[in-house]
């Protein structure tokens, strides 16, 4: 029986400083709630840690971010972490990165599917839909649509439109809200997907480095191999929160060095 | 004059654990981190301890399985245990009883210590003197719960009063606020626990965790993930046993929660 369920794959970006259970959450729930859809057969899960550029205050090296990432993910089946972010040389925005998985899916997708002709391979189904990249966040991300000089407005809507957004909130009516406030969003409302987390679990990155630098356990917010990972290298102190401190974010730079050349 | 004297504790947490989330488990480490930050605690053992099914609580599977997903879940822990003497008798047992029986085993702990004078591991040897034989110095139990079982006192007949007198009165209790509670409040408007608030450790769970074993369960029969809301091999358990299905929700459903049973049955206090 031919599925006419759209291939998905849900990438989320973000600093993962460090990465916590509530963010590997994101993607169970975000997978269940797309399959429930009947729309969708969620394939894959990336997780898409930011570059050191992105000059976010507290943030720790990437290699390190990337390596307590992949500890994490390692009893995850369909979930895996991509460096190609964090590899590039400036901070790139959530756009490009889209593009660029985007671009990776397809050409996998189309090599599986034996879409251009390959030796005994099967003929596509010809009502195979093709695949799709969607950015998997919580809702406050949705939030910072709004803050000035951090979105190029041609990237929310391709974000937004041409992509799509899944998500995740934690109660509240917060993300219904953001998009009804943003035009872009409202437009494409039909592309964004939120789900509801009943579950009321403020488990935050943000949280995990204050109980670290306060010396308290973090243990069952954060896998064990991370917590590990952590103590070994130290991370997470007082003097690493302080990195990035007198550094504009990144985007802000660009954009108003952008503005100031028009 | 004494200095810092620092006391050693033990956290017993009693409750049907069914199944075990990541947020019982966060409660000993937040129990821990608090009492340790004040000074006078050094906390040496946390133990879990499953209720039995004669609880008959609805929902509630059995306690071999119980025990098992606890057991599991502290692999990796180095403090945290889990114990099945609760869990295995026939009948309730009341939570009393349990922390009587926990603090017996303490002391005969201790004993055995002071007797061969090495620091060893817990040797089960029962001791006639009574729990009343508290030293000092001697290391405390403290009964360590959510907000909402220190609510539960307040429901008719789910507790002996005198229960309540020992426990707060006798060993002292470490509750996690949950959101939607407020301990301080309840204690004050409950003459037993204010007379006991020195016993009574308050610990706020700034970052609100609201994994309940209710939710999980809901989550489990609808077919929904539950992945990080435990650990994986918890959550393998359940998945290799069909643990927690519509079914298993019925269970007790037309019978008597044990302690209402027992108290509402009684004619005598």
């Amino acid at each position: 029986m031919a599925t006419h369920r759209v291939p998905l794959v849900l990438l989320a970006c973000g600093s993962f400083n460090p990465i916590t259970n509530q963010h590997m959450r994101l993607f169970e729930l975000a997978r269940d709630h797309m399959h429930s859809t009947g729309q969708y057969q969620v394939v894959g899960g990336i997780v898409s840690p930011v570059s050191d550029g992105y000059g976010k205050q507290g943030l720790v090296l990437a290699k390190h971010r990337i390596a307590m990432a992949k500890l994490a993910l390692q009893s995850s089946n369909w979930v895996t972490v991509d460096e190609w972010e964090s590899q590039q040389p400036d901070w790139t925005e959530t756009a490009v990165t889209m593009r660029y998985h985007y671009g990776c899916v397809l050409k996998e997708y189309e090599q599986s599917t034996g879409t251009h002709s390959g030796p005994g391979g099967n003929t596509a189904p010809l009502s195979s839909p093709s695949p799709q990249v969607k950015l998997l966040c919580g809702a406050d991300f949705l939030e910072t649509f709004r803050i000035p000089g951090l979105w190029q407005d041609d990237h929310v809507e391709e974000v937004a439109g041409r992509f799509g957004l899944v998500c995740v909130s934690r109660g509240g009516l917060e993300p219904e809200r953001a998009v009804h406030a943003s035009d872009t969003l409202s437009r494409h409302r039909h592309n964004i997907f939120l789900v509801r987390e009943w579950v009321r679990n403020e488990t935050s990155a943000t949280e995990v480095r204050r109980a670290l630098r306060r010396d308290l356990s973090v243990k069952y917010l954060i896998p064990d191999a991370v917590v590990e990972y952590i103590q070994r290298h130290k991370l997470y102190t007082q003097d690493s929160e302080g990195i990035n401190k007198d550094t504009v974010l990144r985007p802000l730079a660009k954009h108003a060095v952008k503005s100031l050349d028009d | 004059m004494d200095g810092q004297r620092v006391t050693d504790v033990v956290l017993l947490a009693c409750g049907s654990f069914n199944p075990i989330t990541n947020m019982h488990l966060r409660m000993f480490e937040l129990a821990r981190d608090h009492l340790e930050d004040t000074g006078h605690y050094k906390v040496v053992k946390g133990i879990i301890s499953p209720v039995g099914d004669g609880y008959k609580k609805k929902g509630l599977i059995e306690a071999c399985h119980r025990l098992e997903m606890a057991r599991l879940s502290t692999e990796n822990s180095d403090w945290i245990t889990v114990d099945s003497w609760e869990g295995l008798q026939p009948e309730w047992v009341e939570t009393a009883k349990v922390i009587r029986h926990h603090y017996a085993e303490l002391l005969a702990a201790e004993k055995s210590n002071d007797d061969v004078d090495t620091v060893n591991y817990v040797k089960k040897r029962r001791i006639e003197e009574s729990s009343q034989h508290t030293r000092r110095d001697g290391p405390q139990l403290l009964f360590l719960c959510g907000a909402d079982v220190l609510e539960s006192f307040g429901v008719p007949n789910l507790w002996k009063q005198e229960d309540i007198d020992e426990i707060v009165g006798h060993y002292g209790l470490v509750c996690i606020t949950r959101s939607g509670s407020n301990p301080n409040k309840f204690i004050h408007k409950s003459d037993v626990l204010w007379k006991n608030r020195k016993n009574i450790h308050v610990v706020y769970e700034w970052v609100t965790n609201e994994i309940s074993a209710t939710h999980v369960r809901q989550s489990l029969r609808r077919g929904r993930s539950v992945k990080y809301l435990m650990p994986d091999n918890v959550l393998n358990y359940t998945r290799e046993h069909g643990l927690y299905s519509a079914e298993s929700e019925q269970k007790n459903a037309d019978v008597v929660l044990a302690p209402l049973q027992k108290y509402l049955g009684s004619s005598s206090s």
